[in-house]
Formats: C-alpha cells, structure tokens, sequence
C-alpha cells in the first residue's frame, strides 16, 4: 500500500495505518534528528513530536509535495529550533575528507592491487540478502551525523538531491559530495565486515 | 583526447555518475574505464547494490517502545471528547 493510501485511512482514523506509516519513517526521523540535537533521547522527543503534528495536520495536507516530503520537513523545523535551543552547531564543512578506498589497494599507478570483493556470487541479490541488508543498514548507523542524515533522505527515503539540499539547507553540489562520501563509507564497511567473516 | 582514467580515480566519479551528475567527458572516461576494468565494474556494482539494500528499511530499526508510546498518543488523539 503506499503512503496516500495510508494517509487516506489514516484521515478517518484507521490505527493499523497510523503503525505502518510509524514503520516506515520513525527509525529515519530518528536519524536525521540527529543531525540537529544533542542526544538519541532529544531525536526521539523530536520524532514524537513530529508524529503528532502529522495527527493534527493531516486534515490540512494538500499534497502538494509527497507525504515523505511534507514529514520530514515538520521534522527538520522542529529538530532545528531544538537544536539552537540544545546550541548544537551544525558543521559548516561537513565533508569527509578522505579517499573512497584506502590507497594502499591500489599500485602507483593508481591500478587495483587489492580489487573489491564481491558481495555475494550475484549482485542483484544483495536486496534479497538478509545479511548484506543488515549490514548496510548498520553501517548507515555508524556514520557521522551529515553523512547519515544524508543517506538517510536521499538512499533510504529516496528523496531527490534537490530535496534533501532544500531540507538540510546545503546546496546541491554539497549534497552530492556528502553522499559519495557516505556511500563509500558504507560500501568498504560491508566489504570489510564479510571479508573478515564477523558480523 | 582527455587522459585515460585510473582505478583510484574512477572509484571517486561513482556515486556522481549513479546520480547522473557527471559532465558528458568524465561520464564517457568512467564508462570507457569501465568497460575495460572488470573490478571497478565489480566495484560499481558493489554501490549499486549498497544503495539498493539501503532502500530497504529495516523494521528492526524501529524500538517496539517508540511504536507503542506513539500508538497510545494516537489513541487519546482519536478518542471522542467527553464533554
């Protein structure tokens, strides 16, 4: 079902619709509150928060942007007014100043010395891979807060670049620089976890 | 004739090139690269494929606590006023 049609239910008041869109989007709401407050404690408070101006508010969504838009923006304006109150500083330059891959696998020459290792024998069952899925997902956890907050609209959510640059208030070219580093993070931490056979 | 990509090179043009954000050169010097490099191939596969399973969201993710406090919100929201 996707989210209209919840929304609709969840109009005339339907619990069960209610629970599956909190499915959907808490643990995201979460992640990208964290990019403005303090503590996990201040992210939850902030999602709540946001779920309840969605009950209060869904009368008057007019779909003019999709519902994922239209809830993360509530969440970002709440997040930030608590952030200025918590005083977190949001990092001006926040971008990973690292290489994608660690340039030791590579000879001068800039040629693989030491290539990636497949993720598994066929790369389109990586979605259908319990492990991998669980893998990538926390290694999103893991990532420093802009990076997070990041993949966490664009890859997750699936926003647009231009969205995400809109909420988080960043430009475009940034946004992108952000989630290449993100993704290479996450990409390196999956490969290193099942090359090492750890979980 | 721009200079032929390296692998440590290439592996940075990725994520753009998925986003469709690279200039017209670099996308034909990655796709050039590409179609001679099998492990920058497998290495753009392995983004693909991050980027897809981080598109499956995980219901693991969300605490049963966090669930439970907000369904009794929503409850109390939609009870009929009593006076």
């Amino acid at each position: 079902m996707d989210d209209d049609e919840l929304l609709a239910q969840l109009l005339g008041g339907d619990e069960k619709a209610f629970a599956e869109l909190v499915g959907r989007y808490h643990a995201s709401l979460v992640r990208v509150a964290l990019y403005y407050v303090n503590s996990e404690a201040s992210a939850q408070d902030v999602a709540q928060e946001t779920w309840i101006a969605v009950m209060k508010g869904v009368e008057r969504f007019e779909g003019r942007s999709s519902f994922k838009t239209w809830l993360f923006r509530i969440l970002v304006n709440r997040a930030r007014t608590l952030g200025v109150k918590e005083h977190r500083t949001v990092p001006v330059d926040p971008t990973d100043p690292g290489a994608s891959v660690a340039a030791r696998r590579f000879d001068e020459g800039g040629t693989w010395r030491e290539p990636p290792v497949p993720f598994t024998e066929r790369v389109d069952d990586a979605i259908n891979n319990e492990r991998i899925l669980r893998l990538v997902h926390d290694a999103i956890r893991r990532l420093p807060e802009t990076q997070r907050a990041v993949v966490t609209l664009r890859d997750v959510q699936g926003l647009s670049t231009m969205e995400v640059a809109q909420l988080l208030e960043l430009s475009e070219a940034n946004v992108r620089v952000i989630l290449h580093r993100a993704r290479a993070r996450v990409r390196g931490d999956v490969e290193t976890k099942l090359k090492g056979g750890g979980a | 004739m721009p200079h032929p990509l390296v692998c440590r090179d290439a592996v940075e043009l990725m994520s753009d090139y998925l986003e469709g954000a690279l200039s017209r050169r670099d996308r034909r010097r990655l796709e050039r690269h590409l179609a001679g490099c099998p492990h920058c191939s497998a290495y753009l596969e392995q983004m693909r494929a991050t980027i897809a399973a981080a598109g499956v969201v995980a219901p693991e993710d969300l605490e049963p606590q966090a669930l439970d406090d907000l369904v009794e919100i929503f409850r109390k929201f939609h009870e009929p006023d009593e006076d």
